[in-house]
Formats: C-alpha cells, sequence, structure tokens
C-alpha cells in the first residue's frame, strides 16, 4: 500500500511537470512580445526594456523556464501586474472561501444524496424511486444563480435568518462563518445531491442484483445490513469518482455562486485576472487547478484501493 | 446410493414439506404460473435432488423456500412450504430473516460470486453468527475456524482474513457450505453449488456435502440439472419441467425405471461416459491443422525484482486430419482454451508454430493473416454473449463473408442457406438474437462460423451452457455438419461424456501441458497417465449407464450415506 502511494505520487510529478512547461509557454507563445502584452498599448520603449529586464525576457527560453520553476518551487509565483501583489499572497486570501464552501457542499450532498440513491435503488420502480428522480431532474435543470436568488430573497431578506451576502473567516468564530456560508452551501448542493444521488442509484441497482446480495439476505441479515453494509461498498467506486472530480470542479472555482453572494473565491480571482490579463496570476490558478486534479484523482484512486481489496498496489 | 440407504430414513421427522405451491409472475403473481403445484417433502438426514432443464422451476422452488423471490417479479401465490412445521409462506419478514441460517440455509452455484468481494470470508461467516447468536467474539471465533475445518479448508486462520479473490473456486465453496452450516440448520438448499466447479473439486464437495449431513443430520434439498450429479448424491429424485413434478421416487427407481417419458428422454440425453465406437481411421485424410510445441507466457511486469511467468500453454503438439474430431480436455486453468485462441490467433503464441491448411500462421502479422482466418472459425461457450445483441441474424452471418469481398445480397442468399443447414427457418435472418434460446442461438452461431467456409471449425466449450437434450441435439447437428461437409473440429471441452461421444482424437490438458493424447477409445477407455484416471474417477455419475437405464459395476467415487 505504501509502495503504491509512493509510486503515484511520484507518477504525479512528471503530469505536473508537463503543465507547469505549459503555462510557462502560455505566455512565451502568446503572439506579440509578453512584454507588450504585459505593459499594455500604451507603454513606453523604457518600460518595455524593464519589464523584459525583470521577467527575464532577454534570456534564452530553457534558461527562463528553469529559473522560473525554481522560483515556483520556492513559493514565488510572480507579482500581479495589476495591484503589484505577490501572486502567492492573493491566493492565500482566496483559498478560504473557496475550499470552505466546496468542503461543505461535499458534506452536504454527501449526507443527503447516498442515502437517497440508495433509498431509491432499493424501491426501485416505486413512487419513492421515481421522486427521487423528479428532485435530481430538478437539480440539474434549475440554475445556480435562480436557486442563488430564490434563497437569498426568502431566507435574508424576508426571513431574515441569514445575511444577504459575504463570507467571514473560520477564525473569528464558527457562528458568524456558518451564517455566511449557509445559503451558498445550500444552492450549491441542489446539483451535486442530483449528480450523487443518481449515480449512487445507477450503482446499487447493479450490485443489488448480485449473487453476494442474495446471500447476505440469505444469511437471515436485516435488510439495512444488506443495503449499506454488503452493498454500499460494493457500490462506491463510481460514486468516489464523480465525487472527487466534483469537488475538483468546487476548489477551482464556482464563479456564479461566487458571484451572488459576493463571497471572495478562487473562481473570481480567476475570472478577474482573466479579463484584466493579468498572466502571473493566470498561470498561478492553471497549475493550482491541475494541482487540484491530480491530488484528487491520486486520492479517487487511493479510496478505490482501500474499497476493493482486488485493486492491486 | 439409494439401495443402500438406511430404511430408518423414511420415519425420520419431515424437515422441509413444499404441498401445491403455486408461484406467478408480476407483483401480485397473477400473471404465468412459473410453478404450478409443486408437491414435495425432504425428511432429515434425507438428500431429495431436484432436477431438471433451464425453465424448469427448480430454482424457483429453493428461493420460494428461503422467501428470496424477487418481490416485484415472482411471488407464491398458493399451498404451503412448511418448515418443520412452519409454514414460510405466511411467516413475517422478521420471522423469515430469524429462520434464515438458523433452521433453513443455502448455498447457490456460482461461489465466485456469491461471496462478497470487499470482505475477509471470515467475517462473513461471522455476520451469521452475529446477527443470530449473542456469542461472543472469541467464541464466535472459535466456532467458526472449528466450521472452516470441518469443511476442510487448510490453514484456517490464513483463510479466515482472506478476502475471496484469494481464494479458489473449491476453496469458496467451502466457505458458503460452512456458512450455511454454521448455525446446524434443519435444511440445507443446494442450488447447482458444483456447476461451476471442476470435476474434481466437484467430488470433493459433493462428498463433503455428503460427509456433514450424516455428520449433522441435515435435511438436504439439492438443485441440480446434472444427472451424474444425482446419481452421487440423491436418496430421493424429483423430476420438475415447466413448473411442474414429472415425477419422484428413490433414486434407483427413478434412474432403472422411469416411468414418464420426459424422464425416459432425459436420461437418454446424458452422453455416456463410453467412448463411441471409433470411426474409420482416417490416415490417409490431409492434415489441416498442426499445432508444434505451441507455448504461451505470460508475463506480469513488476517495477521491484523479476517479472512474474504463467506458463499458460508449454510444449502443445496436436494433430487433426480433414473430417475428424479432436478433443481438448482438461479443468479450468488447464490452458486448452488458451490453446484455442492461440491457434485461432486471438492471441498470439509466445513459441511455437500452427500449420494451417499447410501454411504456418503462428508468425504471420495481422495483415498477412486475414486471407488466413476464413480458414478457421470459432463458436464460443456462451450463445448469449457471444452475439451481438443489436444486429440481425442475418447480418451477423453475412458480416464474414463480405469482410472478404462477397455481395451482400449473395451473402444473404448464403446466410438463409446456413440458417436452414442448422435447423433453423431461413426467415431467421431478419431477427435479434433476443428472439431464440439458447440451444438455437449456439446454432446460429455454428452457422456464422460456417459462413466462411472454414476446413477448421473450433468449437470451444460450445455445449457447456446448454441443456443436456439441447446439449445433445447441438452435438448430432455439429456430426452432422462434419459428415456433410468434411469440416475438422477442434473440441475444446471440461466435460469428459461430451468427449467420449464427440471425439475421435483427444488431448489431456493439466497445468499447461498435454498429458496424455490418443485415439478417444484409448485416453478414456483405458488411461495411460494418472492425472487421466483421477479425471474419469471423478466423472459424476460413473456408477450409471443413464442411456440404458441401468447400473454398471464398479465403485462410485462417493461413499453412501
Amino acid at each position: 500500500m505504501l509502495g503504491y502511494l509512493i509510486r503515484r505520487i511520484l507518477a504525479a510529478i512528471p503530469v505536473m511537470g508537463v503543465v507547469a512547461l505549459f503555462v510557462f509557454l502560455l505566455l512565451r507563445l502568446t503572439p506579440g512580445d509578453p512584454a507588450a502584452i504585459i505593459a499594455g498599448d500604451n507603454a513606453t520603449p523604457e518600460q518595455l526594456d524593464r519589464i523584459r529586464t525583470q521577467l527575464g525576457l532577454n534570456e534564452p527560453l530553457y534558461t527562463q523556464f528553469f529559473s522560473w520553476v525554481w522560483r515556483l518551487l520556492h513559493g514565488d509565483f510572480g507579482t500581479s501586474l495589476i495591484s503589484n501583489v505577490p501572486v502567492l499572497q492573493m491566493v492565500n486570501q482566496r483559498i478560504e472561501p473557496s475550499l470552505s464552501i466546496a468542503l461543505c457542499v461535499m458534506l452536504v450532498s454527501i449526507l443527503v444524496a447516498i442515502p437517497l440513491g440508495v433509498i431509491a435503488a432499493w424501491k426501485h420502480g416505486t413512487w419513492i424511486d421515481r421522486f427521487v428522480m423528479a428532485l435530481s431532474v430538478i437539480g440539474f435543470s434549475v440554475p445556480v444563480f435562480v436557486i442563488g436568488y430564490v434563497l437569498v430573497q426568502v431566507f435574508a431578506i424576508e426571513l431574515r435568518w441569514f445575511p444577504v451576502q459575504g463570507f467571514r473567516s473560520i477564525s473569528r468564530g464558527f457562528g458568524p462563518f456558518f451564517e455566511r456560508i449557509t445559503l451558498p452551501t445550500i444552492a450549491l448542493s441542489f446539483v451535486y445531491v442530483a449528480l450523487i444521488a443518481r449515480m449512487t442509484r445507477a450503482a446499487m441497482l447493479g450490485v443489488l442484483g448480485e449473487d453476494y446480495v442474495r446471500t447476505a439476505r440469505a444469511k437471515g441479515i436485516n435488510e439495512s445490513g444488506v443495503l449499506f453494509r454488503h452493498a454500499l461498498r460494493n457500490a462506491a467506486v463510481p460514486v468516489i469518482t464523480v465525487i472527487g472530480t466534483g469537488f475538483a470542479l468546487l476548489i477551482s472555482g464556482v464563479v456564479v455562486t461566487e458571484s451572488v453572494f459576493n463571497l471572495p473565491g478562487i473562481g473570481r480571482l480567476t475570472v478577474d485576472a482573466v479579463l484584466a490579463r493579468d498572466f502571473p496570476v493566470i498561470q498561478a490558478m492553471i497549475l493550482l487547478t491541475s494541482g487540484v486534479y491530480v491530488g484528487v484523482n491520486l486520492l479517487i484512486d487511493l479510496a478505490y484501493a482501500l474499497l476493493d481489496p482486488r485493486i492491486r498496489y | 446410493m439409494s439401495e443402500l440407504v438406511n430404511p430408518t430414513v423414511n420415519t425420520r421427522p419431515i424437515a422441509l414439506e413444499i404441498e401445491n405451491l403455486v408461484v406467478g409472475v408480476g407483483k401480485s403473481g397473477a400473471g404465468k404460473k412459473i410453478i404450478d403445484g409443486i408437491s414435495l417433502q425432504v425428511r432429515q438426514g434425507e438428500t431429495l435432488c431436484v432436477v431438471g432443464e433451464s425453465g424448469s422451476g427448480k430454482s424457483v422452488t429453493s428461493l420460494s423456500t428461503m422467501g428470496l423471490l424477487p418481490r416485484d417479479s415472482l411471488k407464491a401465490i398458493g399451498g404451503s412450504i412448511k418448515l418443520v412445521g412452519e409454514d414460510v409462506l405466511q411467516a413475517s419478514d422478521r420471522r423469515l430473516r430469524q429462520l434464515r441460517a438458523t433452521t433453513m440455509a443455502m448455498i447457490f452455484q456460482e461461489p465466485m460470486t456469491a461471496l462478497n468481494p470487499v470482505v475477509p470470508v471470515g467475517k462473513q461467516i461471522d455476520e451469521v453468527l452475529r446477527t443470530h447468536t449473542s456469542l461472543g467474539a472469541s467464541a464466535r471465533r472459535a466456532r467458526i475456524l472449528d466450521m472452516m475445518e470441518q469443511v476442510r479448508l487448510p490453514d484456517v486462520k490464513r483463510i479466515f482474513a482472506s478476502y475471496p479473490h484469494r481464494l479458489s473456486g473449491g476453496q469458496r465453496q467451502r466457505i458458503m457450505i460452512a456458512m450455511a452450516l454454521v448455525l446446524e440448520p434443519k435444511l440445507l438448499i443446494a442450488d447447482e453449488p458444483t456447476t461451476a466447479l471442476d470435476v474434481t473439486t466437484q467430488a470433493q464437495i459433493l462428498k463433503l456435502i455428503r460427509d456433514l449431513q450424516k455428520d449433522h443430520g441435515t435435511a438436504v434439498l439439492f438443485i441440480t440439472h446434472d444427472m451424474g450429479v444425482v446419481a452421487d448424491i440423491a436418496d430421493r429424485v424429483a423430476v420438475m419441467r415447466h413448473g411442474r413434478l414429472v415425477e419422484t421416487g428413490a433414486l434407483k427407481d427413478v434412474l432403472s425405471a422411469p416411468t414418464q417419458d420426459y424422464t425416459r428422454n432425459l436420461l437418454s440425453s446424458v452422453p455416456s461416459l463410453v467412448p463411441r465406437a471409433a470411426r474409420e481411421e482416417a490416415g490417409f485424410n490431409p492434415v489441416v491443422l498442426e499445432a508444434n510445441e505451441l507455448g504461451k507466457v505470460y508475463r506480469e511486469r513488476s517495477m521491484f525484482g523479476k517479472p512474474r511467468e504463467v506458463h499458460a500453454a508449454q510444449d502443445v503438439t496436436l494433430t487433426l486430419r480433414k473430417g475428424r474430431t479432436l478433443g481438448i480436455v482438461g479443468e479450468s486453468g488447464s490452458g486448452k482454451s488458451t490453446v484455442a485462441r492461440c491457434i485461432v490467433r486471438l492471441i498470439d503464441p509466445t513459441s511455437g508454430g500452427i500449420r494451417l491448411a499447410g501454411r504456418e500462421i503462428s508468425d504471420l502479422s495481422r495483415h498477412a493473416l486475414q486471407p488466413h482466418r476464413k480458414k478457421i472459425q470459432i463458436v464460443f461457450q456462451d450463445p448469449y454473449r457471444s452475439l451481438n445483441p443489436r444486429i440481425t441474424i442475418g447480418e451477423s452471418i453475412c458480416e464474414g463473408p463480405i469482410n472478404f469481398g462477397t455481395k451482400h445480397s449473395v451473402a444473404m442468399a448464403r446466410a438463409r442457406e446456413l440458417l436452414e443447414l442448422v435447423g433453423l427457418p431461413p426467415d431467421a435472418v431478419s431477427r435479434y438474437p433476443h428472439q431464440f434460446s439458447g440451444g438455437q442461438r449456439q446454432r446460429i452461431a455454428i452457422a456464422r462460423a460456417l459462413a466462411l467456409d472454414p476446413e477448421v471449425l473450433v468449437a470451444d466449450e460450445a455445449v457447456s451452457a446448454l441443456d443436456v437434450s439441447v446439449q445433445a441435439q447441438v452435438l448430432r447437428l455439429l456430426d452432422d455438419i462434419q459428415t456433410r461437409l468434411g469440416i475438422a473440429i477442434l473440441f475444446i471441452t471440461h466435460d469428459l461424456r461430451v468427449a467420449a461421444q464427440i471425439c475421435d482424437d483427444v488431448a489431456v490438458m493439466q497445468h499447461g501441458r498435454v498429458v496424455e493424447q490418443g485415439p478417444a477409445a484409448e485416453v478414456l477407455a483405458n488411461p495411460q497417465q494418472p492425472y487421466t484416471r483421477q479425471l474419469l474417477d471423478a466423472a459424476p455419475g460413473r456408477g450409471w449407464d443413464f442411456a440404458n437405464f441401468r447400473a454398471v459395476d464398479g465403485s462410485t467415487t462417493v461413499p453412501a450415506a
């Protein structure tokens, strides 16, 4: 198991290397002078020269790449061209809201969706099943901003249970954090509940027809034991996959939700950077997103190995 | 054997009594009757074999008893099933759960899939004790290990903690038996428990069930389609067909003096272990297929250390002449299918040669091999999966010839002829596979293989998934096609009875090697190698000549209770 873990982590290094190369070339291969792109249309030749020297653009390409990677490894992601703040600091400020919302949404979705999916599969073909499936269609088809604005209108403006928008760090107390994270979590959970419930139901339907489920029933085990102890663990692999990729999507930013609830998250940082052509920030965001996906995939594979003893390390 | 059964068995208490059971299709059971008025009884210490072909309702009967019928598709709508006097059809779900494993237990056909793959087997047995007893952890463990020893598992402590995929089929079935018997139920239902196992393992499991039955006085309801197994394990036999009981009686009476035509036909369809009369020696017929020291090695790459090598086939040398049938027999893992697949070049051999119609084909590239493909065609085991469900029968049969340049209309006309040749109506060309039964699909698969006018037909367990009566028909069809077309057949099978009836020559394989080879009449009647002898000894029902309704002298493998 440990050997498997080490091999998988080692295998992630070349992947990240390729990503880094791509991110590096993104700026260099963009048509035109990178310095001109960075400086904008009205830059003077002196300004361009300064930028070139500052970015090392006069060096050969490979020297530029390796010194860039070297700086990355030391936590230097460059400085924002717009705000002149180090990129790492900008990301650090934005990571907590994004991570908080991702974890909350995943937790709520799993707790709601998996029982729903299991029950739907168990009561396959009955009104319960159809009800769960109808809910999941609604969850898929209603846009998140509609759900968001409805929630804000009802629970924040009319009932005044929650603040309308914003984010408060958990370090400043759980109460304020919870108050502000609840509505965005609910809004975003709809689609994930729909997705995970559907996946759970499909996987469970497959597993419930298996011989070992019949064996479990023949042993005289009660239904909850059959469903959760025997069937669910065998149905878990596709469900874990969906949960994992869903989580990665959430961390790399949910622009619409962040906008609706005015959350200072990764998604808006990325969009702002793209609109302003803030290349160092864009590069950092691509690296971050890729890193999250590589990491999540690693976790998914580890989960497979833990869940299914037949998968060899 | 029945004649040896202790006569007191008839006075023992009744463990299971099924009276007038009716099971219908649909949630309310109002649809077609799958079981229509079955009555059976099994006494303690007695084995009742329920025998019948697929669709006879034998498994539905056992699932009804356990209360395990799929709720939304089948329902018992009449009669009673009394388990030690208590009607399980009237029992609540809760009561049924209490009865399962404690009073009645069941083992299933597929040991490979009947155990949960993600839970260690010891824990799976433990679940029975945790559900039904209040024993402490160490007492449960001691009891499980003891039971595992009773089912003769080796190294029980290691196996206790093993996952199912680490165990062989036989070991898994032993785990299932241990799980079923750990609480000493009054009734054991065994639904085709040895069908998926090799003959030698089958013989061991049958003996084990017999022995445990003797020790614990369990009543056994044994479901099987295999008359050989019936002859080895039954005290009494119940023959089922289309959901009704055809006849029931003591083993010896049913096998030696069946009163119903259906039973007679069923018994006559069982191929004899005695090889058929040898056909005329065909020494002058041209050799169409030769395998020369064929080998296939699977290498498993490993990051550290040496790669693991598995010799799936080694030094396999075979010769097949026009118009003859060569059988490769052996147990699972013996390499017989590997050899078949190498010969057809579905997989590439790692060493040795294959000469097809005088041309070496083992080293031809995929492209160069193409024109030779039509000379050798294969029929697979499972007719339910070997035909593409979304393509009509006609298109399936035509695909090969069209690929070799035949015009569509010509190929379709040929497909109609071939369907007639295999005994199906020519208008079947426009239908889809799901509209045919298993036997019909296998006929279609044979027609598909014949469409390219091959010189060699490879039949890889081609009749193993079929009921005996259908199996007999397909074997006759193959024989008939061979006589008419002079085709050579390479017949892969694990079933010595089938091999004895269709093969001219036989090669016995074990661990990837041919251990004995020669004319079927010699190899199967007078085996020289211990392994061949062992295989023949393990063949169920050796003591009966089914087709002639008589016992043959010689001992049976399973000692009578």
